[in-house]
C-alpha cells in the first residue's frame, strides 16, 4: 500500500518539488495527487509579463502538460481549491466537496497580490498581476479601453506597465517613493531606467500616495493624498505580494509573515511540508523563483526520506524583463559607512554599473544598459571572492566574452534570433530562447543538455547565462555558490579533495563508499577527476585506474574524428637533430602516416595512426630516443623556447638550455588540465611566455617568472610572480608553483581561472611568503615525478596493456 | 535464433572497460560492467559514428569519446535529451568466456 502524498498548489514551487522527487527511486513509495485553484496545469508564472506584452502565448508558458501528470501517475484536480486541512484525521476538504486523506502533505500555495485597502479597491477594473486570469483581464481591457494606471513602480509594476503599453494603452505608473525599484536600484540607476521607459512613452507619477479609486461600477480614475486625480479605465495594483498562508493558519500551523519552515522545509507539523512563496525560512519570505528551486530540491530529498540536504537560504538577484532594457541588481546597493563603491557611468550610452565593495569583496551590484557581466559579479558575490587583484578592471567585465569573438555584443537582449551564440556547435540565439521557453529550462546545465550551446569549449557560457536571465528573468537559477562536482554527488571539488587527504582515501571504491556516491561507478565526468585527485594526492600508492581516464590518456594518443590517433614525440625545449628528424621520417614511412604537422608548441604531430599500430610505432620512436610528448593529456605539454643566446644577438641568458632543464623537470606529470611552459631569452618574448601557465622571460639581471597565462579560449596575459637570480631558483619556483596548482586547482581548471579564483596574492603568499613551504612544495613535486617520469610509450612498446591495442578478429 | 559464438575470456576485458571485436563487416564493442555483466554494441555512436569502445563506461551506459553522448548499453539508445540508437547484440558469460549472438542486423541510426 503506497503512502498518499498530496500537493496543495499546482504552481512552480510545488511541481518542481514533485519533479525533483520523481527523479529519485524513492518516489515509488507515494501515490501523488495535486490540487490547484486555477483551471490550468502548471505554467511559468514568471513569463506572464511577456504574455501580457504579446511576445508569448499562454500555451508557450505551460511547463507541465496534463499528459505529464498522467504519465507520472499523478492525479490532478484543477479549479478545485482546498478549503480545509483536518490535521487530526489527516484529511483535506475542497471547494467542490471532495474529501481526501493524506500521509504527507505539501503546501505550495504561493502568494497573493497585495491590494491597498483604499475606498474603491473592489471596483470592476481594479486587479492585481498574479495569474493567467489577471493577464486575460488586462488583455481584454486593452481592447476596449485606453487609459491604464499601474500602482507600484517595482519590478512587477514596470513589467505590467510595459505589457499594457505594448497592447496600445496609455500607461501611467504611480509610485509612492521618489525612486523606481527602490529595493533593487540606487538613484542613478533608477533615473536611467526611468529615462529609458519615458522614452518608450511610459508616464510616471512619483511620490504619489493613492487615496481612493474613483468610479461607480467600473473604475474611472484615481485620487491621490494631495488631492490630485488622474483618469483611468484599468488600475493594476502591483505594490507587493503577501504569502498565501490563510489555509495553513486555519489549520493551526505556526505562521508569522509566512508559513514557518525549518531547514528541511517542514512546518511545525512534521507530516506537512511547505515550499515556495508561502513560506518563511529563517525569517525570510522569498518572492523570486531561484530560491524556490533550491527549496524544492531539499524538500524532495526529505520526502524521499533520504535525510541529507538542508536549505540554508538564498542570495537572490533581479533582472527586469522589459524587452530592450537591460537591468540587473543583486545584493546590497546602498553603501554603509566604510563601504567602497566602484562606479562606471556613461550617460550617452545609457550604461551604469555600480559595485558595492566591503572588505575587498562584492556585496552588491547594480547595472543598467550593460548587464552582460551580471552573472559573473553575482558569482563573485556569492562566493565572497577577494577581488583586490581584479579591482582595476572589474567594471569592464569578464573578458572571456569579448575575446571569444563575441566582440561588443554585450546587449544580448538586442541580438537577432539568428545571431550565433555558440560557435563550436552552431547554436543561435533563437534556438536557445525557444528551448528555454518550450522545454521550461532554468539552468545553464539544462540549456547545455538540450541545445549543446556552451557544451564544448564553454567560452559562450556568459552569453548563455545572459540569455537565460533575459528570457526567464528573475527565475533564472544561477549556479549555486557551492557547485556539486557532477550529478553523482552533492559534494564540491574542494570538499572531495579535502576528504581524500583527511580520510586518506586511496582507492576509487573506497571513495565512492565513504562519500556516498549516488551512482555505482560514477560517470564520465567525475571518474577522471577523482582518478586525478587520488593520483596527485598519493603518488606511488594509488593505483592509476585506466578505465577512469579519457581515451586519449588511456591510449596515450589523441583520438581523431575518424577513430585514428595522432602521435607527438617529445622534443625537449623544441630542440632536435637531423638524426631525430630522420627517425621520425622513417616511422612515418613505415606506418604510412598520412599527414605531419608542426604544432604550436614546437613539436611534430603525426596524424592518422591506427590504434593497433601505436605500440609498434612507439617501439621505433623509443629506440630512437624519444619519449611520449603527452600532447594528449591533462598533463605538462611542452616548453616552448626562442632562438636563445647562442644565436640571437639580443639573448640575455641561456634560455634554450633553461627550457630543456624545465622540460626535464616537469615532463610526464599529470595535471588538473593541460599545462604549458615557455622561456624567452629577452623581453621581446619570442616564445610568448606571457600567455603560458608558467613562463620565464630572461632579462640581463635575471629571470622574470610569469604565471596563469592562457592563449586559448580566453586569452589571458600572465601575472608576474616575481623575479629571481639563478636557474636553480627558476626550477625551484616552477616546481613549487606547479605542485600548488596540482594540489589545489579543480580538475579541468586551467591555471588562468584558478589564479583568478584564488587570487594572485594567495599564490604569492604560498610561493614567496615562506621559503620552507616553497621548498616543501618543490620536494613534493619531485617525489611525484619519480613515479610519473616512466615513459608510457616504452612501457606499451614492451607489452604493457596489450589488450587495449589489440582487437579480436572473428571469422564471421 | 542464431547460435552463441565464443569471442574472448571475460578476464581479458578490464572491469568497466571494453574490447573491440572485428567481424567481416563491422566492429563490435564488448563491455564488462562492475558486476561482470557483459554488453555488446555496434562500435559506432548514433551521433557521428564515434568509437564507443573507446568511451568511459559507467553503470550500464557508455559516454562516447567524441562528443560526450551517453549511450545505454542494454538498448543502444542515446540517453538524456539526445536522440538516436545503435545496434546491440545478445551477450552472456559462460564458464568465464564471453559469448555473443551475432544475428545479421540492419543498421539503425
Amino acid at each position: 500500500m503506497k503512502e498518499k502524498l498530496v500537493l496543495i498548489g499546482n504552481g512552480m514551487a510545488g511541481i518542481r518539488t514533485l519533479e525533483e522527487l520523481l527523479k529519485l527511486d524513492e518516489a515509488d513509495k507515494y501515490e501523488i495527487s495535486v490540487f490547484g485553484a486555477e483551471p490550468h496545469p502548471n505554467y511559468n508564472r514568471i513569463l506572464l509579463s511577456p504574455v501580457l506584452a504579446g511576445e508569448k502565448t499562454i500555451d508557450d508558458i505551460i511547463l507541465n502538460s496534463r499528459e505529464w501528470y498522467a504519465e507520472n501517475g499523478i492525479t490532478l484536480h484543477t479549479g478545485d481549491k482546498v478549503n480545509e486541512i483536518d490535521r487530526v484525521n489527516r484529511k483535506l476538504k475542497t471547494e467542490s466537496g471532495k474529501e481526501v486523506g493524506y500521509d504527507r502533505l505539501l503546501i505550495a500555495t504561493g502568494s497573493n497580490p497585495f491590494i491597498i485597502p483604499v475606498p474603491g479597491a473592489d471596483l470592476e477594473g481594479v486587479i492585481g498581476f498574479r495569474d493567467i486570469a489577471d493577464v486575460e483581464t488586462m488583455l481584454s481591457a486593452s481592447r476596449s479601453y485606453k487609459r491604464a494606471v499601474v500602482i507600484g513602480g517595482g519590478l512587477l509594476g514596470l513589467e505590467a506597465a510595459n505589457g499594457l503599453m505594448k497592447q496600445g494603452m496609455e500607461v501611467k505608473v504611480v509610485h509612492l517613493m521618489d525612486r523606481l525599484m527602490e529595493r533593487q536600484l540606487d538613484d542613478p540607476a533608477a533615473e536611467l531606467l526611468k529615462c529609458s521607459l519615458e522614452a518608450d512613452g511610459m508616464e510616471f507619477l512619483m511620490e504619489a500616495q493613492t487615496a481612493e479609486i474613483l468610479g461607480d461600477e467600473r473604475v474611472s480614475g484615481v485620487r491621490f493624498a494631495n488631492g490630485s486625480e488622474v483618469e483611468a479605465d484599468l488600475v493594476v495594483m502591483a505594490v507587493g505580494i503577501r504569502p498565501n498562508m490563510e489555509l495553513a493558519q486555519r489549520a493551526g500551523l505556526y505562521c508569522e509573515r509566512g508559513i514557518v519552515v525549518n531547514d528541511t522545509m517542514q512546518t511545525y507539523d512534521p507530516r506537512i511540508y511547505a515550499v515556495g512563496e508561502c513560506v518563511q525560512h529563517r525569517g525570510i519570505c522569498y518572492g523570486l523563483v531561484a530560491p524556490l528551486f533550491e527549496q524544492a530540491k531539499v524538500c524532495a530529498n526529505h520526502l524521499a526520506q533520504l535525510g541529507y540536504g538542508r536549505y540554508e537560504g538564498s542570495v537572490t538577484s533581479t533582472k527586469l524583463k522589459v524587452t530592450g532594457i537591460d537591468l540587473f541588481s543583486a545584493g546590497e546597493f546602498i553603501e554603509e559607512e566604510g563601504d567602497e563603491t566602484l562606479v562606471l557611468q556613461d550617460q550617452a550610452q545609457g550604461v551604469y554599473k555600480k559595485l558595492l565593495i566591503r572588505d575587498n569583496s562584492i556585496k552588491g551590484a547594480v547595472m543598467v544598459g550593460d548587464t552582460m557581466d551580471g552573472s559573473w559579479y553575482f558569482q563573485l558575490l556569492r562566493e565572497g571572492a577577494d577581488i583586490s587583484s581584479l579591482r582595476s578592471s572589474i567594471l569592464f567585465g569578464q573578458h572571456d566574452l569579448g575575446d571569444a569573438g563575441h566582440g561588443d555584443e554585450t546587449r544580448v537582449a538586442n541580438l537577432s534570433a539568428d545571431a550565433e551564440i555558440c560557435g563550436c556547435n552552431g547554436v543561435c540565439k533563437g534556438d536557445i530562447t525557444n528551448a528555454i521557453t518550450s522545454k521550461g529550462l532554468f539552468t545553464v546545465d539544462e540549456v547545455r543538455a538540450h541545445t549543446k550551446a556552451s557544451a564544448s569549449c564553454g567560452s559562450c557560457t556568459g552569453l548563455v547565462e545572459a540569455l537565460l536571465a533575459s528570457t526567464v528573468g528573475e527565475g533564472y537559477a544561477a549556479a549555486p555558490s557551492k557547485k556539486a562536482m557532477c550529478g553523482c554527488t552533492e559534494l564540491s571539488h574542494d570538499e572531495v579533495i579535502k576528504a581524500i587527504k583527511k580520510e586518506e582515501i586511496k582507492s576509487m571504491r573506497k571513495l565512492f563508499d565513504y562519500l556516498n556516491w549516488k551512482t555505482p561507478d560514477g560517470c564520465a565526468s567525475c571518474r577522471p577527476a577523482l582518478n586525478y585527485y587520488l593520483l596527485a594526492s598519493w603518488p606511488g600508492e594509488y593505483q592509476d585506474d585506466l578505465q577512469s581516464r579519457f581515451i586519449n590518456e588511456r591510449a596515450h594518443g589523441n583520438i581523431q574524428k575518424d577513430g585514428t590517433y595522432s602521435v607527438v614525440p617529445r622534443m625537449f625545449g623544441g630542440l632536435c637533430t637531423p638524426k631525430d628528424l630522420r627517425a621520425i621520417a622513417d616511422v612515418c614511412d613505415k606506418f604510412e602516416v598520412p599527414e605531419m604537422k608542426v604544432t604550436g608548441g614546437q613539436r611534430i604531430d603525426l596524424f592518422g595512426v591506427k590504434k593497433e599500430d601505436l605500440p609498434a610505432m612507439w617501439k621505433d620512436l623509443s629506440e630512437a630516443g624519444f619519449v611520449s610528448g603527452h600532447a594528449y593529456g591533462k598533463a605538462m605539454r611542452t616548453v616552448k623556447t626562442c632562438a636563445g643566446k647562442t644565436w640571437c644577438r639580443f639573448g640575455t641568458q641561456n634560455s634554450t638550455g633553461l627550457g630543456v632543464q624545465l622540460e626535464e623537470l616537469t615532463w610526464g606529470s599529470w595535471m588538473p588540465h593541460k599545462y604549458k611552459l615557455a622561456v624567452s631569452g629577452c623581453p621581446r618574448n619570442c616564445a610568448e611566455a606571457t600567455i603560458k601557465d608558467f613562463g620565464v622571460v630572461c632579462v640581463d639581471s635575471g629571470y622574470e617568472l610569469h604565471i596563469g597565462g592562457n592563449g586559448g579560449i580566453k586569452v589571458r596575459v600572465t601575472d608576474l610572480l616575481c623575479k629571481v637570480d639563478s636557474e636553480e631558483e627558476v626550477l625551484e619556483y616552477c616546481g613549487a608553483f606547479t605542485q600548488l596548482y596540482r594540489e589545489e586547482a579543480h580538475y579541468l581548471e586551467r591555471t588562468a581561472p584558478w589564479v583568478e579564483r584564488v587570487g594572485l596574492d594567495y599564490i604569492k603568499q604560498r610561493i614567496l611568503g615562506d621559503e620552507a613551504e616553497r621548498k616543501a612544495l618543490h620536494e613534493r613535486f619531485k617525489l611525484g615525478q619519480e613515479y610519473a617520469q616512466i615513459d608510457p610509450w616504452k612501457a606499451r612498446a614492451d607489452g604493457a596493456q596489450a589488450n587495449e591495442f589489440t582487437p579480436i578478429q572473428l571469422a564471421v | 535464433m542464431s547460435e552463441w559464438i565464443e569471442v574472448v575470456e571475460l578476464a581479458q576485458i578490464p572491469v568497466l572497460g571494453s574490447r573491440v571485436i572485428k567481424t567481416r563487416d563491422m566492429a563490435i564493442a564488448v563491455f564488462r560492467g562492475s558486476d561482470d555483466r557483459v554488453y555488446a554494441i555496434r562500435d559506432a555512436c548514433p551521433h557521428k559514428n564515434g568509437p564507443l569502445s573507446q568511451g568511459i563506461m559507467h553503470g550500464h551506459s557508455v559516454t562516447c569519446p567524441l562528443h560526450n553522448w551517453k549511450i545505454d548499453l542494454t538498448s543502444g539508445e542515446a540517453l538524456g535529451p539526445d536522440e538516436g540508437c545503435t545496434n546491440v547484440f545478445p551477450a552472456r558469460v559462460e564458464e568465464g568466456r564471453v559469448q555473443l549472438q551475432l544475428e545479421p542486423v540492419e543498421e539503425v541510426a
